[in-house]
């Protein structure tokens, strides 16, 4: 019998466990709770006001939507581009993709002036919409992610996984385009307007969404003890690090075109010199920890510890918090040019740097969506067969060579004998 | 069979929906009912029995007419509910939505129904303040300015001929 | 007297007032803007409502036409600057190479093209036949993508609960809001509270009619002097247009 990758729920009963249930579930009450709060009272608690209309929970919200399509692409690389060393990562990758939409779709709702209306936005579509339409793109993603981890983990799903895996794949990549248009597509504001927006979303998931994954792959397998190979390692930070280097490419591009039309100069000024926060975020956040610092620990020897690889990753996803920041709300605290080359001031603050500053029950609501991904997460590795129990090299590399096990037991959808027993008898210290 | 099954058992739940009415109607009576305010007007747009029942789908219906396509003076306006059924007890002020003394809240407050429209509506009938005229609501009234300066308008040479 | 011939009847008052017109003078007639279209009749695109603002008439002290708007659609604030509604605002533009300065009104410029319905996921931002850019409270969720698409910053977002509301301006927390262009007015055959403040206590800078009708009053004034669309460049055709900029 030759060896292969095989899938087993994660034991899930050490006090550790527990306790990072207890932390997730309690962060998810406290972003519930604030969403009522503000609800309740109105948003004039939160730091929300008139000029900046989306706050910080927007910008936890599309920091995890654009997480999702990206943690989806680990995934895509084994059955779209036949890297079947993948393929054992696959279905933690579409489960992610899911549970980080649904967190981030969760705060966008919560966040509504009228949650209660959910139903409206059902019921009621404008197609000129990017929102419109981000509605069924989210709704379909997570439809159609759900289909592609039925055909990894079913046996009887399995022949229809290299299709189902390039629809995902394309559909990923609508998704973003359309989370990049709602900002890329509005006409009036200096900072977006841009075309580049879509496809730089696109590339700042593949960063946010492998940050992610790397994150939770790591503590999964450090936290149960559960064999993890060092070269499965090297490729999946090698790849953040291209992807980050992406993201400085693209957000490089879109900066020096802003700064060459002197139309633009003004917004460029106020984000890279004299935005205040937004500048110090721009290059401290989003610059310096969110690519210098990870590229430089990805592609330097520190690479090889995986201390370091989390630390990059999570840099990474601070750095793309950052970006929200300075993307979303910068781009609002600009104020709007009404007549070009004339100073405008009025009791709406026109001509003046908005104010914001995030309130409490903002950040617990973002923070919350955030808890609501990876207790899902948790939950559903603990339930279901998500993660392979031996992820050793030269098992991956054996089953990949055998053709990636299509069709020979790879995935968890039976349990067969002679398996390996289970690595992780008792999951170690959880947190 | 089947068929005959089916008949019989909903024979039989006639049969105890027949029974239980019976045992129901002297209980019937000890039911508390809504206590509705008195309304203005002696009598509503539609017969009472079908404002019961649908006095939901014409304000929704009208609703959309009015805003979306601008047909005004429809036969059920939400106004028009208020100015009739919102009416003040004596010496008290006009009650708000949420007090049993307002028509609409005495009615759902009993059904337990929830609505939305005093999210954004006034839910009482606007009445000029003491020793206050206020503009006219809308364009009913005209007092104020009526013919407003603005709408001077000069004839051109042609409409002069006419 | 029932409550439907209440309104019939202050309803065809108005209709009767509106459709009077007066001769003040040989060539001149003091007449209507417009009629009060007849109950049932829904707004025509044969109509577009347009604001011609004619910034030279307009003074920096002078706010007449926000306090009427506030008094009109009530949404008096509650001191929270940053939160409160403004659904008009008099904005001071200087030029700072001469230090030329102006003053001018802005409102919801009722675009022909307006972002606001486009990015709208629900429908709720809504253009009416006649132009009159219009949020269907009824089915907006508060998104607020409106408000991030706007040039104009046009829109406000209800932040608090409301309570007495003006009868015919509903509005109410987690929905936004704006100009009306005082449509509850228009349809009764009057101009928006703003011009006829303007006129009565401001500087008579606004002409309230219709952009449709070669010989209203606005679209005499656009042919004889022309006027500016703010953000011009974004194309949006907006219906408030302003001389002197």
């Amino acid at each position: 019998m030759k060896p292969h990758v095989h899938f087993r729920e994660i034991e899930g009963r050490s006090p550790g466990y527990y306790a990072l249930l207890g932390l997730l579930g309690l962060l998810v009450g406290a972003g519930l709770v604030s969403a009522l709060y503000m609800e309740i009272e109105g948003h004039w608690v939160t730091g929300m006001n008139n000029r900046i209309v989306w706050g910080t929970p927007h910008v936890f919200a599309v920091f995890l939507i654009v997480a999702a399509s990206g943690a989806l692409n680990v995934a895509s690389i084994a059955s779209v581009f036949g890297r079947l060393q993948y393929k054992p990562l696959a279905p933690l990758s579409g489960l992610l993709a899911i549970a980080l939409l649904v967190g981030g779709l969760a705060v966008l709702v919560l966040d509504l002036g009228r949650p209660d209306r959910l139903i409206v936005a059902m019921t009621h579509y404008n197609f000129k919409s990017i929102f419109a339409w981000n509605i069924f793109l989210y709704t379909g993603f997570m439809a159609i992610v759900a289909a592609y981890l039925w055909t990894m983990m079913d046996r009887m799903g399995r022949p229809y996984s290299k299709p189902v895996g390039l629809l995902a794949f394309v559909w990923r990549l609508i998704l973003t385009t359309g989370t990049g248009s709602i900002f890329g597509w509005l006409v009036a504001r200096q900072a977006y307007d841009a075309a580049i927006m879509a496809p730089m979303f696109i590339v700042f998931s593949f960063a946010y969404g492998l940050a992610i994954f790397l994150l939770v792959l790591l503590a999964a397998y450090g936290w149960t003890g559960r064999p993890l190979g060092e070269g499965l390692l090297r490729r999946l930070k090698n790849l953040l690090g291209i992807f980050v280097a992406a993201s400085l490419y693209f957000v490089t591009v879109y900066h020096l075109t802003n700064l060459y039309a002197a139309e633009h100069t003004g917004v460029e000024r106020f984000i890279l010199l004299e935005g205040g926060i937004y500048t110090a975020l721009f290059w401290l956040g989003q610059v310096v920890a969110g690519y210098l610092l990870p590229m430089a620990i990805v592609f330097s020897p520190l690479g090889r510890s995986r201390g370091w690889i989390a630390t990059a990753a999570g840099l990474v996803v601070l750095g793309g918090l950052a970006q929200m920041y300075v993307t979303i709300i910068g781009g609002q605290a600009y104020p709007l040019i009404l007549f070009p080359g004339k100073e405008v001031s009025s009791s709406f603050f026109d001509g003046v740097v908005a104010d914001y500053a995030p309130s409490l029950p903002e950040v617990l609501l973002g923070v919350g969506g955030i808890a609501i991904a990876l207790l899902a997460v948790a939950v559903a590795v603990r339930v279901l067969r998500f993660l392979p129990e031996d992820l050793r090299d030269e098992l991956v590399e054996a089953q990949a060579a055998a053709g990636g096990g299509d069709g020979s037991g790879t995935a968890g959808g039976e349990r067969s004998g002679g398996a390996a027993p289970e690595a992780a008898a008792a999951p170690g210290s959880a947190g | 069979m089947r068929g005959v099954m089916a008949k019989t058992g909903r024979v039989l739940a006639l049969l105890a929906l027949v029974a239980l009415g019976a045992m129901a109607r002297p209980v019937a009576a000890e039911v508390p009912k809504p206590k509705l305010p008195p309304a203005k007007g002696e009598k509503c747009v539609e017969p009472t029995e079908v404002m019961r029942r649908k006095h939901m789908d014409y304000l929704l219906h009208q609703r959309d007419d009015t805003l979306r396509r601008g047909i005004r003076g429809g036969k059920y306006s939400l106004r028009e509910c208020l100015e009739c059924h919102v009416t003040a007890q004596a010496g008290q002020p006009l009650p708000t939505y949420g007090s049993p003394d307002h028509f609409c809240s005495a009615c759902h407050q009993y059904a337990a129904v929830q609505i939305d429209c005093f999210s954004c509506h006034r839910d009482r009938p606007e009445q000029p303040a003491a020793g206050q005229a206020r503009a006219p609501a809308s364009g009913d009234g005209l007092t104020g300015p009526a013919i407003p300066v603005r709408t001077l308008k000069v004839l051109g040479p042609a409409e002069e001929k006419r | 007297m029932s409550g439907t011939d209440a309104s019939r009847r202050r309803f065809l008052a108005g209709t009767a007032a509106a459709a009077a017109g007066l001769a003040v003078a040989p060539g001149v007639l003091l007449m209507p803007l417009a009629q009060a279209r007849r109950a049932g009749e829904p707004a025509s695109s044969d109509v577009r409502w347009g604001l011609l603002v004619d910034t030279t008439r307009c003074s920096d002290g002078c706010d007449a036409c926000v306090r009427a708007c506030k008094e009109e659609n009530g949404w008096e604030g509650v001191g929270r600057p940053k939160t409160d509604a403004q659904w008009i605002r008099k904005v001071k533009v200087r030029d700072p190479r001469t230090g030329h300065t102006q003053s001018l009104p802005l409102m919801c410029q009722h675009c022909k093209h307006p972002p606001c319905v486009d990015v709208c996921p629900t429908g709720a931002s809504m253009k009416r036949a006649d132009g009159i850019v219009l949020v269907d409270k009824h089915i907006c969720i508060g998104c607020r993508y409106c408000m991030m698409a706007c040039p104009y910053s046009a829109r406000s977002f209800v932040h608090e609960d409301v309570r007495d509301q003006r009868e015919h301006a509903p509005r109410g927390k987690g929905t936004v809001e704006s100009c009306t262009l005082c449509v509850h007015r228009v349809d009764a055959g009057r101009v928006p509270a703003c011009v006829e403040a303007c006129a009565a206590e401001g500087g008579g800078a606004l002409v309230f009619g219709d952009l449709k009708d070669p010989s209203s009053e606005i679209s005499r004034r656009l042919a004889a002097h022309g006027a500016e669309e703010i953000r011009a460049d974004l194309g949006l055709d907006t219906g408030v247009r302003y001389y002197g900029i």
